[in-house]
């Protein structure tokens, strides 16, 4: 056991704080709803000095508009770590850069990645994820839009949902099938697409939020170029599902989730209810400390999967419960902060009286979305059941 | 970095584990638990024997120097086995005390009889995370008045106890003036006890700050019972997931149906960061101060609330089975029960990480 990073690493941890005290002005805080905003100017301006500075980015190389560093899981901890202890942005966190960049780092030709990392990493290129359909949802390899190639085209006919940003989005990248005659999995290929294309509607999706964070997409005789695939043929559910595991480990980040503690404890601090502050309620500070217990258990895990990363050993079981019970957390730690804030805590956007941009009401609903999102936290229970426990898989119906 | 055990580390679970399988199944707790026989004694013996009551002792006195880490490794084990053992108070909280608190001559009396397993002492601090009824113990001239409740194995050689100035001290079980009674507490795998002192004298513990020493046995005595309930509930979990995939109802095997596989789930997802944070907690106590305290009431608080939710959930996977004697589940429900009130109930402990971070 050793929780020490070592000098050098210190000595990184170090320039990364002094670097985000002197910025502190132009920083984004996560308690503003601008950095929910993929085109708001000061989070693209905040992003632009990260990546420069080598806080994003970090390890994409340097021809693609990376730093170039090479990749370093504790490196990468203590950004997360030092942005999360701030309470800062640690800058654009969208599907383009989450997703869309490592997948063509790993599958994408070269014309592909010199075309889109970099303006995708400088946020210029907002995408969106084309995965779910109507009737394929946690069963996502069932899904049913359709590509056909006609000469040098791919023709799309289909419809997509919960296609969360499409109607910000300049591009998406999607799954389709390609091959009506192969077994399900092997039909799907993995399609790069303008969000201009003809025969493209893109319907917002409101959700409880108020937002219109998802959208309906429809597919009429939409035509792409042939060489917007990433990868083979039939290779698009293999290219997919090497990037899933990665969104399952960010939903739920213990770091995001300790920026939010922190927040919701200055909270219980600076508000009252009778002229004393809410942290002197012992019933909410009895909830408060359950979830910092929760929280403190969730982060210990972190480390462990980390370290098993570093050294190769096995933690699947630790890794594999992250989504589910980070975003179950996350979901409880906001709703106490609106219990606390009474009926504040049910004002919304446009009140008086709205306290932080409404983003406490806008997160307990958020994270119910990414509770079923990603992975219906029924599913996570299937795969920690099946893959983490050994249990037998349920029998399919004949 | 590096966070996880070491091979030496993960060997020693796995020796303590083989033993136990060895010298403490199920019948020989059974036993213990109905007839009061005098089955732990050996196993206590046999615990001896590999060097577990030296495990955190200096090398000079005997021991064998090692890490609360270790020390939680081998709780866990005690835990999962359901083991009658005087560990936490005679190998982690005694040689604690003398350490911090005890003096050379002291420590030279009392620290290779408790290496070598032969002198247990017992443990009288519950006063200090929630006293009941009209208990405390004065401590005045050298003799100690008053009474203490729920004393950690009450069939101990001496006690360590804490008086309400928090000085510790240490006294024989045949000391005059000093009277001693058993509880019976739901969980029989464990003796707890009542000792009433009527001008009993006593040897004080008298160096270093008595309130830092008492806060250190708390903090400790906290992460040992954590340790223990993770690795009974971690039984009860790899039970109830074994059973669930023998039993057969409506021509399948019950931990084929989901509403079975997610109670399973669930046990899991909550328990599986539960290792994480009693490691973490352990290995503060020896290297992260600044931390130590806020990680020991937090391990122990979110451990009874964990080992709480496992044990009733792994007894309903076990259907009427799990609510039987004949199986002897309930070892298990009930030494989760025991360890969730013992060192403050979780939300005493809760309130304890409160108060250390300012917020009451």
């Amino acid at each position: 056991m050793d929780l020490s990073f070592g000098p050098r690493y210190e000595a990184f941890r170090h320039e990364l704080r002094e670097f985000i005290a002197a910025h502190l002005e132009q920083a984004p805080r996560v308690t503003e709803s601008r950095v929910l905003n993929p085109r708001d100017p000061q989070l693209l301006a905040w992003q632009r000095l990260l990546v420069e500075h080598g806080y994003a980015g970090r390890t994409i190389p340097r021809e693609y508009g990376g730093y170039g560093a090479a990749p370093d899981m504790l490196e990468a901890r203590i950004i997360a770590e030092e942005f999360a202890t701030a309470g800062v942005s640690p800058g654009i966190s969208g599907q383009g850069i989450m997703m869309l960049i490592p997948t063509l780092l790993e599958f994408g030709t070269e014309e592909q990645r010199r075309r889109f990392i970099a303006p995708t990493l400088r946020g210029e290129l907002v995408w969106c994820q084309g995965y779910s359909e109507p009737n394929a949802g946690s069963d996502l390899a069932s899904l049913k839009t359709r590509a056909v190639l006609d000469g040098d085209e791919w023709v799309i006919n289909g419809q997509k949902i919960w296609t969360s940003t499409a109607h910000l989005a300049d591009w998406m990248f999607c799954l389709v099938r390609t091959e009506p005659a192969a077994p399900k999995h092997k039909g799907i290929s993995f399609l790069l697409l303008p969000m201009t294309s003809p025969g493209l509607e893109v319907r917002p999706l409101k959700t409880m939020t108020g937002d219109a964070s998802f959208n309906e997409v429809f597919f009429t005789d939409v035509r792409i170029p042939a060489d917007s695939m990433v990868a083979g043929r039939g290779d698009g559910w293999r290219v997919a599902n090497s990037l899933l595991g990665h969104e399952r480990g960010m939903l739920g980040n213990p770091n995001v989730t300790l920026a939010r503690f922190n927040a919701l404890v200055e909270l219980l601090k600076r508000e009252t209810v009778d002229g004393r502050p809410l942290l002197e309620q012992a019933a909410l500070r009895e909830r408060l400390l359950r979830i910092q217990g929760r929280m403190l258990a969730l982060r210990a895990n972190d480390l462990r999967v980390l370290s098993a990363r570093l050294n190769g050993s096995n933690a699947a079981l630790a890794a594999m419960i992250v989504k589910l019970e980070g975003t179950e957390l996350r979901h409880e730690l906001e709703r106490l902060a609106i219990d606390a804030l009474g009926e504040l805590g049910v004002l919304y956007r446009g009140s008086p009286h709205l306290r932080e941009d409404g983003l406490w009401q806008q997160h307990y609903m958020y994270f119910l979305g990414l509770i079923i999102g990603g992975g219906t936290s029924q599913i996570q229970k299937n795969i920690i059941a099946e893959r983490g426990l050994g249990m037998p898989r349920e029998p399919g119906l004949k | 970095m590096d966070f996880g055990l070491s091979s030496d580390q993960v060997l020693l679970h796995d020796t303590l584990v083989r033993l136990l399988e060895d010298v403490a199944p199920l019948e020989r707790v059974r036993a213990y638990a109905e007839n009061d026989d005098d089955g732990g004694a050996e196993i206590w013996q046999a615990l001896s024997e590999i060097g577990v009551p030296g495990l955190l002792v200096d090398e000079r006195h005997g021991g064998a120097g090692l890490g609360v880490l270790d020390a939680a490794l081998v709780a866990q084990a005690l835990g999962a086995h359901v083991t009658p053992a005087p560990f936490v108070a005679s190998a982690v909280l005694a040689p604690l005390a003398l350490r911090l608190a005890g003096s050379a001559e002291q420590q030279a009396a009392w620290l290779p009889r408790l290496v070598s397993g032969a002198t247990t002492v017992g443990m009288a601090l519950a006063e200090h995370t929630g006293a009941r009824e009209d208990t405390g113990v004065t401590a005045r001239d050298g003799r100690l008045v008053g009474r203490a409740l729920f004393v950690q194995d009450i069939d101990a050689d001496a006690f360590v106890v804490a008086a309400r100035d928090r000085t510790l001290h240490l006294v024989p079980a045949d000391a005059a003036g000093l009277t001693r009674a058993s509880l019976v507490t739901i969980d029989r795998t464990r003796r707890w006890g009542e000792l009433v002192f009527e001008n009993t004298p006593a040897e004080p513990l008298a160096q270093g700050d008595a309130a830092s020493t008492l806060a250190a046995l708390v903090d400790h005595g906290r992460v040992m019972t954590a340790a223990d309930t993770l690795g009974a509930a971690q039984h009860m979990l790899e039970a109830a997931v074994a059973y669930a995939g023998q039993r057969e109802q409506f021509g399948r095997v019950i931990a084929s149906f989901q509403a079975v596989k997610h109670l399973c789930a669930e046990m899991a997802a909550a328990l599986e960061p539960c290792h994480a944070l009693v490691w973490y907690a352990a290995h503060a106590l020896d290297a992260v101060p600044g931390e130590a305290h806020l990680y020991a009431c937090h391990a122990k608080a979110h451990l009874a609330e964990v080992g709480t939710q496992v044990a009733k959930t792994a007894t309903e996977v076990h259907g009427g089975m799990g609510f039987t004697d004949l199986l002897g589940l309930h070892y298990w429900f009930k030494r989760i029960g025991l360890n969730r009130q013992t060192f403050g109930s979780p939300e005493r402990a809760r309130e304890d990480a409160a108060r250390a971070q300012g917020f009451a």
